[in-house]
């Protein structure tokens, strides 16, 4: 039988910001249906990997390449990516005065849906996706009525960002700090919503600093990351070594 | 005092065309005394330009290199023309009063329909009636400004409305300049006198329709707003992108009114837009608001003078201007708070979106305040569309054009949102959008 190819490879990845290297060679590889976890110090590289992967302006790739279902990912706008089935959970949701979430909502998955050739979603369908996602995500309607982010807490813009990957059901979704500025009861939800969305035709990456979020999300494979590069790959324990040692053993390494 | 003895081609052409307009121009006697006076008022200031204060970013010697020829009454061709073009600007349910190349157009109003309490007469028929001295007042105003004085000088026609005492309108008022001449230039003075405890909404659209060319629009309104009175106001300016229009307000307002008022300029290729608002009577409330969305070479100047002459009056003015490629926006907004006018209360906040390199706006606010127990404030900014929001919008895959739509939409949102009349607030929304739609 023909070996399946992998979603997401990342290969060699060089990436300068301002004429510094932040990523060295770069090399991952993600399959449909795995978690996998970024660990690593600050000033790793993990946001910028996860930046890169969406397609944030101001990233200057110098070498390797990014392939996603086979196609070279780099070449391709933001939104052609999204539309692809890149989802980027943002360390820090931004606030759109003046734009209500309903209507984002709406005119983001329409035009995913209409780069893909999918019809557009009717109104009354899409309220009720809308409606099923958010009570499973304990978000009031009345918050999409809101300025998308504007004036919501720290959990409620995280919460949102797992309400838009449920929506948009992309088929990788990388959250970059996911944990950051949650306390320990607005991290149980967003995580929880973030399982009800593992599937065996999605893979995550989830990047962060400290192990807790792995207790609520229990990863795959983990990756530590130093300096630019992956140092060390392991499963789930690698992430309880890591707790219990830190990561002063591969900022030597690397 | 800003004189100008020297005089540039343009202002000599101005003289040559009041001179060949006399026989097209309405009224004798008083009437033709005022035109003069007020023709010469307007040569002693000449041409505005980037040295009088007041049109310092709207150098007319520049802008307006010539003067085209008062365009001729419209035939049954150019009144058909006027007819197709009105069509998408008609406001639903509104009572319609269309001037067609500056001259009012009985076919295409609806003078018979008009609620009642509710009077029009053209402009042209009243300085026409030889009967009263007192029509050549409809000519004069307390304000000075060259462009005023000469819409003075050379009005063919205009509305002059009337809403009695006590009435309460259910539809909305329209008035609509259509110009479907080439080369030609209309002087429109209408006049508005809205009676005590009166709840009326007004529009105004200028169009153009197919055939008009490098067209000159001069407008003035008069208005008068009795006490008590609610007014919603809409100005919709959607002239040729080759056209020039010079659009004067004049409203004295009344005590314990509210009014609303907003202007939306889009297009014409050069455009001023001043107001000139004196609160006469206390515990009046004025909002006046506008956007200006601009592209291509658009020069867009809104200006608005805030006058609170009597105390216990509020202000409130919230401007959005978006420029694209080589597009010029301009706000000057003046509040002037006289010594006697304790009390008031007053704010003004101007913001401006440009999305190039090349597009410029001006933001000039200025406070002139000679009381002593007042809030007054004001606040302009000037930037680039967001660059963190344009990546989450486009991460969430919208298109560079569909992420900047949303973002400009909810800019100019601020403003519109002031609008308290849905329809008319519904109304500025689409057209706002059409904007949009045509970027894309």
């Amino acid at each position: 039988m023909e070996q399946q190819m992998p979603l997401l490879e990342v290969k060699d990845l060089q990436v300068r910001v301002d004429d510094r290297e932040i990523l060295h060679g770069l090399s991952l590889t993600v399959n449909e249906g795995e978690v996998h976890a970024i660990m690593g110090p600050n000033g790793s590289g993990k946001s910028t990997l996860s930046h890169v992967i969406a397609g944030k302006p101001g990233y200057e790739v110098t070498g390797g390449e990014i392939l996603f279902k086979g196609e070279n990912l780099l070449q391709m706008n933001p939104d052609e990516r999204a539309a692809k089935g890149v989802f980027l959970a943002f360390q820090y949701p931004v606030e759109i005065p003046g734009v209500a979430t309903m209507m984002f909502l709406r005119t983001a998955l329409n035009a995913q849906r209409k780069a893909r050739g999918e019809s557009e979603y009717s109104t009354p369908a899409f309220l009720k996706k809308v409606r099923e996602v958010s009570n499973s995500l304990n978000i009031p309607q009345d918050m999409l009525k809101r300025g998308v982010n504007v004036g919501f807490s720290g959990g409620e813009k995280k919460r949102n960002e797992v309400l838009q990957m449920a929506l948009f059901e992309p088929s990788l979704c990388i959250l970059d700090e996911m944990d950051s500025g949650l306390d320990i009861d607005a991290l149980r939800i967003a995580a929880d919503g973030v399982n009800a969305l593992r599937a065996p035709n999605r893979a995550m990456i989830v990047i962060t600093h400290y192990q807790r979020l792995l207790n609520y999300i229990i990863p795959d494979v983990v990756h530590v990351m130093s300096r630019g590069r992956v140092v060390k790959s392991g499963d789930k324990d690698l992430a309880l070594e890591l707790e219990a040692s830190g990561y002063a053993q591969f900022e030597d390494a690397a | 005092m800003n004189l100008v003895l020297a005089k540039t081609e343009t202002g000599r052409a101005l003289g040559d065309i009041f001179t060949a307009s006399q026989g097209r121009l309405p009224g004798m006697g008083r009437v033709a005394d005022v035109r003069r006076q007020a023709f010469e008022a307007y040569e002693h200031a000449g041409l505005p330009h980037r040295r009088i204060e007041d049109w310092k970013y709207t150098d007319l010697r520049v802008l307006m290199r010539e003067v085209q020829p008062l365009a001729l009454a419209p035939n049954a061709a150019a009144i058909e023309r006027a007819r197709a073009a009105l069509k998408p600007h008609a406001v639903e349910g509104a009572s319609k009063l269309v001037l067609v190349d500056g001259v009012f157009a009985p076919a295409l109003s609806d003078v018979a329909g008009l609620e009642a309490g509710v009077n029009v007469r053209s402009l042209r028929e009243i300085l026409d009636d030889n009967g009263s001295d007192a029509r050549a007042d409809l000519l004069l105003t307390k304000q000075t400004d060259a462009m005023i004085s000469l819409n003075a000088a050379l009005a063919t026609d205009g509305v002059v409305l009337g809403i009695a005492d006590g009435a309460m309108l259910s539809r909305p008022v329209q008035i609509i300049h259509v110009a479907t001449a080439a080369s030609a230039s209309a002087f429109t003075r209408s006049h508005v006198k809205v009676g005590h405890n009166v709840r009326a909404t007004l529009v105004e659209s200028f169009i153009a329709a197919e055939g008009a060319r490098s067209h000159q629009a001069n407008d003035a309104v008069i208005v008068w707003i009795g006490d008590g009175t609610e007014l919603s106001h809409v100005r919709l300016m959607a002239d040729a992108v080759d056209a020039i229009n010079i659009t004067s307000q004049v409203f004295t307002v009344g005590a314990k009114a509210k009014l609303n008022l907003f202007n939306m300029t889009s297009g014409a290729a050069v455009s001023r837009f001043q107001g000139f608002i004196t609160l006469a009577g206390e515990g009046t409330e004025l909002s006046i608001n506008g956007v200006n969305l601009l592209r291509g070479k658009q020069h867009g100047d809104m200006t608005l003078v805030v006058d609170h002459a009597v105390p216990n009056c509020t202000s409130r003015e919230v401007f959005r201007a978006v420029a694209d490629d080589r597009a010029h926006s301009v706000f000057q907004g003046r509040i002037k708070v006289w010594p006697k006018a304790q009390k008031t209360d007053a704010k003004m906040m101007t913001r401006a979106l440009l999305l190039s390199d090349e597009a410029e706006a001006d933001n000039k606010p200025e406070l002139e305040i000679f009381a002593d127990d007042v809030a007054c404030g004001h606040g302009a900014t000037t930037g680039a569309l967001d660059d963190s929001l344009m990546f989450y919008l486009r991460a969430r895959g919208l298109s560079e054009k569909e992420a900047q739509a949303l973002l400009i939409q909810a800019f100019v949102g601020e403003a519109i949102e002031q609008i308290a009349n849905d329809g008319l607030r519904d109304l500025v929304t689409a057209n706002a959008q059409r904007w949009l739609e045509m970027r894309q």
